[in-house]
């Protein structure tokens, strides 16, 4: 008898250590990016050059930023530190290249959501964490206050390789005005070059202009015009041919926004472990197995909240607080009027 | 037989080897993209390119397919080389022939530009003049007008657009004058080797060259009119100029930095050959009675070019492909419209940058083979 039950309860042991293994390694065997990232220790993220309030370094060389956040939220889901992230800056040329060819395996670098590129060059775009517009700054002085003023001759300084050129000469061909486009590769070229007078107009996704104005010798002479001549949905991409590590990545994103929904922050995520509401259990980890399908565990969301805190916090603390954008605009919950809307985690 | 053989094993391996390193490249460049789900295809040179160019030498429209982006951005790089090659072989020649002065001011400051210019990276320099030089330029309408027609400011050169009437008897004329002196020359040599008899060449060459064109102008109907750049109000404290040619600011700056650069270099190469002919062919050439003039021209030059020429070759190889540089700041050159713009449209990376660095391998080798064309002629025939 003794030893029938020692026999059994061997084989139920067995079988279990038999159960989480595979499950543990069947996800990672789906997803040769999540071995890897394990193996490494780190999050391979690419980021900007330098975007204030998407991703930016500072002096030290910690990395600040809405964008640097999501690669912050997959680190902690992943490796259960959000600091656990090599982040690697890049043109908005270089960008695709580095992702294609596995230099890095989260590209984070406020970029735009289209077909061509989604269809087209071996990418998938998880999801939006920002919802932007390519709008145009000028000098105040110009007395110029909408689009509407432009003039035949007037030049353009945009970046390189980007939706901005098309966007621009649609815009221009479609008002029947011509203009000269002058390209460079680095923002900061970009910003030097309008700010010497080389152009009369600085061109770009208008968070972008908001962020880069601060870099100007003197911002308050510069404004923004009201148009918006684009739609700009800008989020994380990852490359194509590996499911589950997109599913990783899409839903550390969904879980942010999500979080924010059900006012789950940074510093109460562990007392909403004993809430009433089954949707909020889910997303701290307390009910359901939602780690399990991309071979983490339970408290995988539950870590992203805690370290990285929800969608809010981080547009607080990176771009309102900052004073690039106080105004959330399109990028506030669909609850609250905007049209951050994602699917439950259930 | 059995030796020929042996030699050819090593001959063999090494071809294999090399079959077997470019198949293994191909091989899983073709296996990575297509587990990305990326296509391998030129077929995108024919789509429409739909993005601008600030500055073009052909007419092309955002309408116009890759192909066509693709010559326009070449001719940028190629209009971008011709004028470095021209002004760095003019200025490496007066200040290679200016460190060999007599005089210790220009000596010296010739030693001087050699040293500071060749010691500085060529990027920093193209920094320098896009971002300090150019800078300090007036706004368009702060400029003040350049012998009464042209305009330098930070937005670009302004210079007079020039329109043509009959713009075609006009080349002829030029072609016409060209064959004259071609003859003329002909004759005088055969002049001087029969009857030992000069001709002054020179002269009669200039008069042609003068003379023929200026005819047309009278005769041929042929007319030239400028187009003087005006300036225009784009809003209350921004302007620019209508009319006329605007050089970008981009090329200028592209232009300077190439040219002062490269100059450095040349300025070496022509210094080493001039002192490369030794002083006793002077003092012969002067002992048969010939003058100054037909002494550099007849005895020093020729035998100096030859120590020239080679490595001059290079340093317009180096030039052409430093062009590339532009990227940095906004020329719209090969690099910077189609290893950028294209590249990132399409994003077609394999196709694009083979396609571009194999232009770059036959612009390299088509100023290499005019180069040693050029020596070929120049080169001691051995009779």
């Amino acid at each position: 008898m003794f030893k029938l039950i020692k026999q059994l309860t061997s084989f139920v042991a067995m079988v279990a250590v038999l159960f989480v293994f595979t499950t543990e390694t069947m996800a990672a065997k789906k997803s040769k990016t999540l071995k890897n990232t394990q193996k490494k220790g780190f999050v391979r993220c690419g980021v900007s050059q330098g975007l204030p309030g998407f991703s930016n370094a500072d002096a030290a060389g910690n990395w600040t930023g809405v964008d640097v956040d999501v690669c912050r939220a997959v680190a902690a889901a992943v490796l259960g530190d959000a600091n656990k992230v090599k982040f690697t800056p890049l043109s908005a040329k270089e960008r695709f290249t580095a992702l294609t060819s596995g230099e890095i395996d989260i590209l984070s670098r406020n970029t735009t959501w289209t077909l061509s590129r989604d269809a087209d060059i071996g990418l998938t775009f998880v999801g939006v964490n920002f919802y932007d517009g390519q709008g145009f700054m000028v000098r105040k002085s110009s007395g110029i206050t909408s689009t509407s003023q432009f003039k035949d001759g007037i030049s353009a300084c945009t970046n390189l390789g980007t939706t901005t050129e098309l966007n621009m000469r649609d815009f221009f061909n479609s008002k029947g005005i011509s203009y000269t486009p002058v390209t460079f590769e680095k923002a900061d070229e970009v910003v030097a070059a309008y700010d010497a007078g080389r152009c009369d107009t600085y061109t770009t996704d208008k968070s972008g202009l908001a962020a880069q104005r601060i870099k100007l010798s003197s911002p308050d002479d510069h404004i923004v015009l009201p148009e918006t001549i684009s739609k700009e949905p800008l989020g994380p991409v990852v490359r194509q041919g590996d499911a589950v590590w997109e599913d990783i990545v899409r839903w550390s994103l969904n879980t942010m926004i999500e979080a924010e929904e059900y006012g789950i922050t940074s510093s109460n995520a562990d007392s909403m472990k004993t809430s009433d509401n089954p949707a909020i259990k889910r997303l701290v980890g307390a009910e359901g197995e939602m780690g399990a399908a991309f071979g983490l565990d339970n408290e995988w969301n539950l870590r992203i909240i805690k370290q990285v805190g929800n969608y809010g916090e981080s547009y607080k603390r990176n771009i309102a607080d900052t004073g690039i954008l106080p105004d959330r605009g399109p990028n506030e919950l669909w609850t609250k009027g905007g049209i951050l809307y994602v699917p439950p985690s259930r | 037989m059995n030796n020929k053989f042996k030699r050819l094993i090593p001959q063999f391996l090494t071809l294999l080897l090399v079959v077997l390193i470019f198949g293994f490249f191909t091989l899983n460049a073709q296996v990575n993209m297509d587990n990305r789900g990326i296509d391998f295809g030129f077929g995108f040179l024919k789509q429409e390119a739909s993005f601008d160019i600030q500055f073009s030498l052909v007419e092309y429209d955002g309408l116009d397919p890759y192909w066509w982006a693709y010559v326009a951005a070449l001719l940028n790089t190629l209009l971008v080389a011709v004028l470095g090659i021209i002004f760095c072989t003019i200025i490496g020649v007066i200040v290679g022939v200016a460190r060999l002065s007599s005089n210790y001011l220009i000596r010296n400051t010739a030693a001087w530009y050699v040293e500071f210019f060749r010691n500085i990276p060529l990027l920093l320099q193209i920094f320098f003049w896009y971002y300090a030089a150019l800078r300090a330029l007036p706004l368009p309408q702060d400029a003040e007008p350049l012998l009464g027609v042209s305009y330098l400011t930070i937005k670009g050169f302004y210079i007079p657009a020039m329109i043509w009437e009959n713009l075609n008897i006009f080349l002829y004329s030029i072609v016409l004058a060209i064959i004259g002196i071609i003859i003329v020359r002909t004759y005088a040599r055969k002049l001087q080797e029969n009857e030992g008899k000069q001709l002054p060449v020179f002269y009669i060459s200039l008069g042609l060259i003068v003379i023929l064109p200026l005819l047309s102008f009278l005769v041929g109907g042929v007319s030239l009119d400028f187009e003087i750049p005006v300036i225009k109000q784009l809003s209350i404290t921004s302007f620019t100029y209508e009319g006329g040619v605007g050089l970008p600011p981009e090329l200028i700056a592209l232009t300077l930095a190439l040219s002062l650069y490269t100059a450095t270099f040349i300025a070496e190469c022509v210094r080493a050959g001039i002192q490369g002919v030794g002083k006793g062919q002077k003092e012969a050439a002067a002992s048969i009675g010939l003058n100054p003039n037909q002494i550099l021209k007849l005895v020093v030059m020729p035998q100096a070019l030859r120590i020239i020429i080679p490595p001059t070759t290079n340093q317009y190889l180096n030039l052409t492909k430093n062009s590339s540089l532009a990227a940095a700041i906004a020329y719209p050159d090969l690099v910077l419209v189609f290893a950028g713009t294209a590249l990132m449209q399409t994003g077609k990376a394999i196709e694009i940058v083979s396609i571009t660095m194999l232009t770059y391998l036959s612009l390299s080798l088509a100023i290499a083979a005019l180069m040693n064309w050029y020596n070929k002629k120049i080169e001691i025939k051995e009779k």
